[in-house]
């Protein structure tokens, strides 16, 4: 009797899966395509929009822009939202729950309303188009998302601990260094993940600060669409995909070893 | 006294000062956090709010003009349905979804967090486009409607387009809040409502749904919130009958250069979000939370 409900909800959910991952999946033989079409199914087969992307001064100009501007927006938010997380965590309860609702507010602010802001105070202050003005604001949305992730972990790690090392005579920086910091490592780990990611993907606020000068890889991909069907947007989205994967999937052997043992 | 020099004092007392010691640092650990907010949030969204007011004379000529012209509250209207329907087709996704991904092994599991997560991986922009191929007129989805001898729908540039690859981006959002609250429901519940005479339907409706709540409002709030600010989808798979908010407010400020009425439809925008966001979050509290605050 309750074999056909399971059959059905099983198939339902296959459908939802592959309603989540077919765009994902759709960008690789689309890539391939011998024509300057972003038909698919795609015809033919060639590697000339990856050579195109890799030789193609405008792309590899925005790849290095997204790579430049995500490498330090990570850095940055990752010393940020980990001390914050830090003071948050050793606050009154009811204060550090205000603080820690304001700081997440990036979040939901609606992009374009945050972008016409951003792009306002750029003009004045001359950082359209800057690294600086994208690191600025790169950095302001991805604290949130460090704070969130070294929280999480700081939420389990044993305060007991550093007291411990402090009765042993360590001074507090040692403590930190030696004890607190090796267990919350993977928090903040992911932190930055999670920052260097929000930063490379970003595009909203990065369409109104670009400048010919400065711009980043969601900014180009974006521009490439609305001028032409040209594949090499497909070509870069597997690139990313098999990135990803591949750092995903280090990461999970990396935590499984770590289990195991 | 002691809170101005906390180092001199007897030991007797210098634990209480550390304390307090540790809270005036604290804050100091956060303020950098708080300064890059005041510089990077604060300080556009007070200049949008500013020139709302102020552009390009003092009133609220802006406001008149929004709530004024009929385009405008039907774009209005229209961001809140397609939000709304995101949120629906996310609810009726990814309910049951979330709800198998508590009920099958840990294998399988992890194929289904992995299937919420990949979406992820690929920049957004690159995940729109692919929707654009999918929908389009000849594409994919339209020659399975053909051979099933439906004749073609018109998908790309229609807020159904819309609706779709908005959901799919925002799924994600639904399905994890939900698992989270599902995976502390205690199954034995609907087994002991079984047990006691209720029909399948009945124990899901009045034991499971009750306590899935949390997690259901949780994952509407954030999947409708977010869907109200959107931008590159409505964009890339709209067409003009499917404007939403935001590339009003873009167009404005980027392509007629009017600061006032493209502040006076962000600050709109924003007073809609918080207003939500105030509104709906104390009904994604999880009940056992609420209990141990009172």
């Amino acid at each position: 009797m309750k074999q056909p409900g399971r059959i059905l909800l099983g198939l339902y959910c296959l459908l939802v899966a592959v309603w989540l991952v077919a765009p994902t999946i759709v960008v690789v033989p689309m890539s391939f395509n011998d024509k300057k079409s972003l038909a698919f199914p795609p015809s033919g087969f060639s590697w000339q929009w990856y050579q195109n992307f890799f030789t193609n001064p405008e792309w590899s100009a925005s790849l290095i822009g997204s790579l430049k501007v995500a490498v330090v927006t990570a850095v940055f938010a990752t010393v940020i939202g980990t001390l914050a997380a830090f003071g948050l965590d050793r606050m009154k309860s009811r204060v550090s729950g205000v603080l820690r609702a304001l700081l997440i507010t990036p979040m939901v602010v609606p992009g374009v309303v945050l972008a016409v802001g951003i792009y306002a105070v750029y003009l004045d202050t001359r950082l359209v188009g800057t690294m600086t003005g994208f690191v600025l604001a790169h950095t302001m949305l991805a604290v949130p998302f460090v704070i969130i992730a070294v929280s999480a972990s700081l939420e389990v790690f044993d305060k007991r601990l550093e007291t411990a090392a402090a009765s042993l005579g360590a001074t507090r920086l040692t403590a930190f260094r030696t004890v607190t910091l090796p267990l919350i490592a993977p928090g903040i780990l992911s932190g930055l993940l999670f920052a260097f990611v929000t930063s490379f993907d970003e595009i909203i606020v990065a369409l109104f600060i670009t400048s010919p000068y400065l711009k980043t890889l969601p900014v180009q991909i974006f521009s490439s669409i609305t001028r032409d069907a040209d594949p090499t947007v497909a070509a870069v989205g597997t690139l990313l995909f098999i990135t990803t994967s591949l750092v995903i999937g280090a990461g999970l052997l990396i935590c499984s070893r770590q289990g195991r043992r | 006294m002691r809170a101005i020099d906390s180092r001199n004092t007897v030991p007797a007392v210098a634990a209480d000062d550390r304390r307090r010691w540790f809270r005036g640092q604290a804050f100091w650990l956060v303020a950098p956090a708080l300064l890059l907010l005041v510089i990077c949030l604060g300080l556009p969204l007070a200049i949008v709010t500013l020139r709302s007011f102020s552009e390009p004379q003092w009133g609220w000529q802006n406001y008149a003009w929004f709530f004024g012209t009929p385009v405008n509250l039907t774009v209005l209207q229209r961001t809140f349905a397609i939000s709304a329907w995101v949120t629906l087709v996310c609810l009726i996704a990814g309910y049951p979804y979330a709800y198998v991904m508590t009920a099958v092994g840990p294998k399988m599991r992890l194929v289904l967090i992995l299937c919420v997560l990949v979406p992820f991986w690929v920049s957004g922009v690159v995940r729109t486009l692919a929707w654009v191929i999918l929908l389009q007129d000849s594409g994919v989805i339209n020659s399975v409607i053909r051979a099933v001898g439906l004749g073609p729908v018109k998908l790309i540039r229609t807020q159904t387009g819309v609706v779709i690859g908005m959901a799919q981006v925002l799924l994600p959002f639904m399905i994890l809040p939900l698992y989270s609250v599902m995976k502390t429901i205690d199954l034995r519940l609907m087994q002991a409502a079984r047990s006691l005479g209720a029909s399948p339907a009945r124990a899901f409706a009045q034991v499971y749904l009750p306590l899935s709540l949390p997690g259901v409002y949780a994952g509407a709030i954030i999947v409708f919130i977010l869907a109200l600010g959107f931008y590159i989808t409505p964009a890339l798979l709209g067409g003009p009958r499917s404007t939403m908010l935001s590339t009003l407010i873009q167009n404005q400020v980027l392509s007629l250069l009017n600061w006032g009425r493209g502040g006076a439809m962000g600050v709109v925008l924003l007073i809609a979000t918080f207003v939500l966001l105030a509104l709906a979050a104390p009904l994604s509290r999880q009940p056992h939370k609420t209990g141990s605050r009172r």
